[in-house]
């Protein structure tokens, strides 16, 4: 017991010592929720428009007012004739133009035709779809309202977006980046840390002596599990505090199964430091081997749907697929332990290989 | 029981060379024994053979073929036992540089469920040297000091058998000396000690050696019978022109072998009486300041020597 305690301490003056190591430790959690939950997101806030509105009615300054008072966009200027679209789209700050023709209101209401035009700047793809759709939708609430007395029969949609009803993309990336940042602290740092021991030469004296393998393992392990585990709540209160994405299950559940996720991460870069020599090469596996399927196959960026099927089924190895998926079941549906049982036994299968690999792998000599 | 016994111990390596696999003997047919309680030196050129033979005998290298024992251990199948009971300093420093010189000899003295204070009798005399350094980062001492942490450390258990790698190598010669005193002392202790160096003026301080060369040992023996054997006349000389003294040297007939030594040569005659004649070539050959004495051989003579029989 002893032994091994003074092994943990000697662990953690290693991590605390190394100033890169404590920073990508630390920092990225933080850096990469910031990152993503303010820069990195599909959302267009107060975007720049313009308007020319040709007709200055009663219909056309409703349609103008919701516009402005919706947080998507900032009306810009006003524009008084078809080269003004041009120019301001040149400037280069207006993202979208809304043109109403002459006579709106009365083609509205007696030609029941009236058209819209949203001009928007498509070199910037993504946030020319945004836009227009948010546009369109704006526009289209304003058609049903105003004409909702004089046709008899209709059909509604009725859209209900449950569990994130204001579709922040926050709901989506804070499971991911759990996901990211355990596997690669605690995979990849273990991974370096038990190869640094092997490059140092310190390991050909460990070798020679009572110690056995499994303890130079725990010993390495107990440490970054703490340390994931500080990860784990920070990433959580700032996704609670910072970003408004409330932990709906119980939070005891999702500390637990992150535990897990944190084990069968460490159980990986165990595996990843017996074959692998050198610290640069158990980086770059863990890079290549780890972070890329977990960004890519995860789930956490393109729906694992939309998938040819051959990726569909190696995305089913990739471990933070099945934890991203109990981070979204738990933490923002609000389920269960039932409805992420069967997830819950996969990576608990997946675990039990690694750790079985490792210690079949672990050499007790030098070659 | 000897401390050691090694009995036709071969280990080789395969080594790649532009895309071709090449097998390298590192050790090849090596036997020797070690007594309890001896001062045993392993003497050789780098890349010799001697660390392949210091990682069998420590249990962390595999040999191809032969036994080696420690302690009447078998290296292969006993070897969590001798893990427990001998001491290895490897000949690349091998401390946790992020550490004190503190924490280290602490964190080695708790793996080998054992105590700084209990065994501090025996470091003692190396460690009053460390101890004003005690708070500083191993990887900030200088290079003798290091070696001297790493002893520390690979004593701290009371080993019943000391491995130590070139523990001099890359050492100032104040430090060397000073380092050999220490090794001396620990004898006293009754502790076996294998030591291994390129340095051949050390031989002198083991109570018997081993000289290898390419996996090779060339002989087993003490020191000093060592140089008694060498059977050939020998003589050193020196020039104000060392650059034209050897060519003149090697021109000569009456010249078996010269080679550089210090601030001489050692040059081997066909014939010990002739030296007055060799004198008389030199000088005729324009060598000024010359001077020409015979001498003993040292270890390194020998060595030459038995390099040139065995190949």
């Amino acid at each position: 017991m002893k032994r091994l305690l003074s092994f943990v301490i000697k662990e953690f003056h290693h991590i605390f010592r190394d100033r890169r190591t404590m920073l990508i430790l630390l920092g990225m959690p933080i850096v990469q929720i910031i990152l993503f939950g303010f820069a990195v997101t599909n959302e267009v806030n107060n975007a720049s428009i313009a308007i020319w509105d040709q007709s200055k009615d009663e219909a056309t300054t409703q349609i103008i007012q919701r516009i402005s008072s919706s947080k998507y966009f900032d009306i810009e200027q006003s524009l008084h004739s078809k080269e003004g679209i041009e120019g301001a789209f040149k400037k280069g700050k207006v993202k979208m133009v809304i043109v109403f023709p002459q006579r709106f209101r009365e083609s509205l209401l007696h030609e029941h035709n009236a058209e819209v035009q949203l001009i928007a700047d498509a070199s910037d793809l993504n946030t020319a779809s945004t836009l227009t759709n948010y546009a369109s939708s704006i526009i289209m609430r304003y058609q049903a309202d105003i004409l909702d007395a004089d046709i008899p029969y209709q059909v509604k949609t009725n859209i209900k977006m449950l569990y994130n009803p204001n579709l922040e993309s926050a709901y989506n990336f804070v499971p991911g980046v759990m996901g990211l940042i355990l596997m690669l602290i605690s995979a990849m740092m273990t991974s370096v840390s038990i190869v640094r021991e092997k490059e140092m030469g310190t390991m050909e004296v460990l070798l020679v002596s009572p110690v056995k393998a499994y303890m130079v393992i725990i010993s390495k392990v107990i440490p970054y599990l703490v340390l994931s585990l500080v990860n784990i709540i920070s990433i959580i209160l700032l996704s609670v505090y910072a970003l408004g994405v409330p932990v709906t299950g119980n939070l005891v559940l999702l500390i637990g199964e992150s535990i897990l996720f944190i084990i069968t991460s460490l159980s990986l870069g165990i595996t990843i430091s017996t074959v692998t020599k050198s610290q640069q090469a158990a980086m770059l596996i863990s890079m290549m081997g780890l972070m890329l399927p977990t960004i890519l196959l995860s789930g956490f960026i393109f729906p694992i749907e939309n998938m040819p099927v051959v990726l569909q089924v190696i995305s089913n190895i990739v471990p933070a697929k099945w934890y991203i998926d109990i981070v979204r079941m738990v933490m923002i549906k609000g389920l269960g332990f039932g409805a992420v049982m069967k997830d819950t036994i996969i990576l608990t299968g997946i675990t039990m290989l690694f750790i079985i690999i490792s210690l079949l792998r672990f050499k007790t000599r030098l070659e | 029981m000897n401390a050691v016994s090694v009995e036709h111990i071969t280990k080789t390596y395969l080594q790649k060379e532009q895309k071709k696999e090449k097998k390298v003997t590192a050790l090849d047919d090596v036997s020797f024994t070690v007594d309890k309680g001896e001062l045993f030196g392993i003497i050789g050129p780098d890349g010799a053979g001697k660390t392949s033979l210091f990682r069998i005998l420590t249990t962390v290298l595999l040999a191809d073929s032969g036994k080696a024992s420690v302690e009447g251990l078998d290296v292969v199948k006993d070897y969590r036992k001798i893990r427990d009971r001998v001491g290895y300093m490897p000949g690349k420093f091998s401390l946790y540089q992020d550490l004190t010189v503190e924490e280290n000899l602490n964190f080695f003295a708790t793996i080998f469920n054992t105590t700084v204070k209990k065994n501090y009798e025996l470091i003692k005399d190396i460690y009053v040297q460390l101890e004003p350094f005690k708070k500083r980062r191993a990887g900030a001492l200088s290079g003798g000091m290091k070696q001297k942490l790493a002893l520390c450390c690979a004593l701290i258990h009371k080993p019943s058998i000391l491995f130590l790698d070139e523990p001099t190598t890359g050492v100032d010669p104040v430090s060397r000396r000073d380092f050999w005193d220490m090794i001396k002392k620990l004898k006293e202790q009754d502790i076996a000690i294998l030591v291994s160096t390129a340095y051949m003026d050390e031989a002198n301080m083991c109570e018997k050696i081993a000289l290898i060369q390419k996996g090779n040992i060339l002989t087993v023996s003490s020191p000093e019978k060592i140089t008694s054997e060498f059977d050939q006349p020998l003589l050193a000389v020196r020039s104000d022109d060392m650059y034209q003294l050897l060519y003149d040297l090697r021109a000569n007939k009456a010249v078996k072998e010269a080679y550089p030594f210090g601030a001489y040569y050692h040059v081997i005659p066909e014939d010990a009486n002739k030296t007055k004649e060799l004198e008389a070539y030199l000088q005729q050959k324009g060598q000024k300041d010359l001077e020409v004495k015979p001498i003993k051989a040292n270890i390194e003579d020998s060595f030459i020597a038995l390099m040139k029989k065995n190949d």
